[in-house]
């Protein structure tokens, strides 16, 4: 089972702010599905309007022939989004834990920020924050 | 050093230093220094003319603090007590097995301690302490002890030998988990200091320390961003971006410790919580006052006999964390009383002797001295260091032994004032911790009867205190970005009543017993009012928190009925 995070700083930068995903290998080719879907998160963005939370997208269009994988995207209010890639074959995953699992990412992501060693668009080292999004992703495999 | 795989583990660990020991105490008897020789029977090692060597050898590591000139100063001291007093710690030197023994051996202890400052290492002296009354308590007893083992941990700091002697005279359990892992115990004189600078930075010692400035502070250590960012991590245990003392205070004992060699742990030492470190200030408040009491009764040939009294009554009670410290502390004053009685009486500490009944004006006595004395030490030790988050001790060697005396009553001056302020911002893991060392604080004043009106003082406050402490769980559940809010709000709160507080202990000596329940009554009376207006204030939170709440919902319903609208387009 594989599972991805990613957080992508806020526009107009959109680089990866932090990554990681539970099978190591393949991993280029989860860079790329995210980069891909930021497109996406980009158009759900725009299509909102004055609506700047984005709970959840379920992009289901982006179906390889090899295997097929769901990617969730959230955006907060600064404009960094958090992108999540499963596989399909997972189907235990709901709709709600992810929706939870974004918001305990936004809570970590926070934290980060209240460091004051932490600057903005610096790439996250945290340890606390990836202790946090090991678990996660242990629980989803 | 080698032999013992000191070098092996960079430091000198608990093992290391038993090993040590036994290896000195091998080469005295004129067996080879090697691993083998350590299991044979030995007698306690002598340290008398070895201390000269260990001190330089422990001098040198001491990085950041150039002030060895006291070194000479002190070998010369110590060597002619220790003649002296080699005679009589021989008897107490002799292995004794039961907790009978240890009693008459700590006077003796406490005998050696004046050469720990005559040290000039007040620290390691202090440390000692901590030791000593630690090995006490515990009735089995080995060859090494933990106290060695905390020094140990802080290679460049601990007066080792003194930690060796300690050790060697009692034959101490080695199972103390407590002080296995010191490195990230907070000493007094560490805790002075980081308040000092705490308090530069934020007068107000019971508010926050906001992250700009925490960063600009941290940053003049020089430590890399990660790690000092790792640090903030560990130490801002409720994560809103400002630092509390008692998180302060862990975010510079971990910087300390990262300068001297230390990997900075995973997680929080338990010893750096931020409510131990509050339980461990409450303590010494007492300390204090037991011990001024006891000075005053006492001249110095009966010292020793009560000293070991109230060994007695301290071996008594439950050995948790909290005791450790206060017993700790408790002992660091008498064992400043022998060494005045033994040596020459620094100025302050006739003050001490001289006082009155009272034990508030004891304490408020000392308060203001020990205060401006604090501030002029702190800051010749800080110019002895090279930047402000040196690490206290080293700079302090220039005040050898009063600086130790005084840094007992800064700490008296300091937890007064600090323990209220430590109550407000509790983080969320353990609110009954404060609360519970607080019913420990007044059951173990209890066992004092001499003690009549310093616990019923103690008692009052603690009462008020745990008032706090309760109000404190109910405000928790706030939200995280609104804690500040609210923290700030109740901190003005305290403030008012930590005034007061304060200014009912600065009622002036001879103080009659009807008054100090009057002063119960208005300490209860503010404690009430205080919490009356932290309920208003959260209740105003709530309301907001509600409407926000309403507003959210709204939105996500609109998102959801457009995510509706949307979902027959994007999937083709």
């Amino acid at each position: 089972v594989a599972v991805l995070v990613s957080v992508i700083c806020s526009p107009p930068q959109n680089y990866p702010l932090y990554i990681r995903s539970v099978p190591t290998e393949n991993e280029l080719k989860f860079h790329y599905t995210v980069h891909t879907s930021l497109d996406v998160v980009d158009e759900k963005i725009s299509a909102m309007g004055k609506a700047l939370v984005d709970q959840r997208e379920l992009y289901l269009g982006l179906l390889y022939p090899t295997e097929d994988y769901k990617v969730y995207g959230y955006v907060t209010n600064s404009k960094v989004k958090f992108v999540m890639v499963v596989d399909s074959s997972n189907t235990a995953l709901r709709d709600n834990e992810i929706r939870s699992m974004f918001r305990k990412l936004h809570n970590s992501y926070t934290d980060i920020m209240c460091n004051p060693f932490y600057n903005p668009g610096d790439r996250i080292h945290s340890r606390a924050f990836d202790n946090m999004v090991n678990s996660m992703m242990m629980q989803v495999c | 050093t080698e032999v013992c795989g000191a070098k092996r583990v960079g430091y000198f660990g608990p093992a290391q230093f038993y090993i040590a020991l036994k290896l000195i105490a091998a080469a005295q008897s004129g067996f080879p220094v090697r691993i083998e020789s350590i299991k044979n029977e030995l007698p306690l090692p002598r340290f008398m003319a070895l201390k000269n060597d260990s001190e330089v050898r422990y001098g040198t590591p001491a990085e950041l603090h150039g002030v060895k000139f006291q070194v000479p100063h002190a070998t010369l001291d110590k060597n002619s007590y220790k003649r002296t007093d080699e005679g009589d710690k021989q008897e107490p030197k002799s292995p004794p097995m039961s907790p009978i023994c240890s009693p008459p051996a700590s006077p003796s202890t406490y005998q050696r301690i004046p050469l720990s400052y005559g040290y000039g290492k007040s620290r390691s002296g202090l440390e000692q302490q901590h030791g000593a009354p630690y090995e006490v308590r515990h009735s089995t007893h080995q060859q090494d002890g933990p106290s060695s083992g905390n020094y140990g941990a802080k290679p460049a700091l601990a007066c080792s030998t003194l930690n060796r002697s300690l050790s060697a005279e009692r034959e101490q359990q080695d199972s103390s988990a407590h002080y296995s892992d010191d490195p990230w115990r907070i000493t007094e004189e560490q805790r002075d200091y980081y308040i000092n600078q705490f308090r530069s930075l934020q007068p107000d010692l019971n508010s926050f320390i906001s992250g700009s400035m925490a960063k600009n502070f941290f940053t003049k250590s020089k430590l890399p961003i990660p790690e000092l960012s790792h640090i903030w991590e560990l130490s801002d245990v409720d994560c809103d971006g400002a630092l509390t003392l008692p998180e302060f205070c862990a975010a510079f004992h971990l910087v300390v410790a990262r300068k001297n060699g230390y990997q900075l742990p995973e997680t929080l030492p338990e010893t750096l919580l931020p409510e131990y470190l509050q339980a461990a200030s409450l303590k010494p408040m007492r300390d204090c006052a037991l011990f001024d009491s006891y000075s005053e009764s006492l001249p110095g040939g009966q010292q020793a006999r009560d000293f070991s009294r109230t060994e007695k009554a301290s071996a008594e009670e439950v050995p948790d964390k909290s005791a450790l410290l206060q017993d700790a502390k408790k002992d660091d004053k008498q064992a400043l009383k022998v060494s005045t009685a033994l040596k020459t009486i620094p100025k302050e500490f006739q003050h001490l002797t001289v006082k009155t009944a009272a034990q508030e004006s004891n304490a408020l006595k000392a308060r203001p001295r020990s205060r401006s004395y604090s501030s002029t030490s702190i800051e010749d030790a800080m110019k002895k260091g090279e930047e402000p988050p040196t690490p206290p001790p080293r700079p302090q060697k220039s005040h050898s032994r009063a600086s130790s005396l005084d840094l007992n009553k800064i700490f008296q001056q300091n937890t007064q004032a600090v323990r209220s302020g430590w109550l407000p911002p509790p983080p969320p893991a353990l609110p009954p911790r404060p609360s519970v060392s607080q019913t420990e604080q007044v059951s173990e004043v209890e066992l004092h009867p001499q003690m009549n009106r310093p616990p019923s003082q103690a008692e009052e406050n603690s009462s008020a205190k745990k008032e706090v402490v309760l109000a404190q769980p109910p405000s928790k559940p706030a939200r995280r970005k609104l804690r500040t809010e609210a923290q700030g709000l109740e901190t003005p709160e305290l403030s008012p009543t930590i005034n007061v507080t304060s200014s009912l202990p600065a009622v002036k000596p001879h103080v009659p017993v009807q008054k100090q329940s009057s002063k119960q009554k208005r300490a209860i009376q503010t404690a009430i009012r205080k919490n009356k207006e932290a309920n208003a204030v959260l209740a105003r939170l709530n309301s907001e928190l509600q409407q926000q709440l309403k507003e959210v919902h709204k939105e996500r319903i609109a998102l959801e009925t457009q995510l509706e609208q949307l979902r027959p387009v994007t999937v083709l």
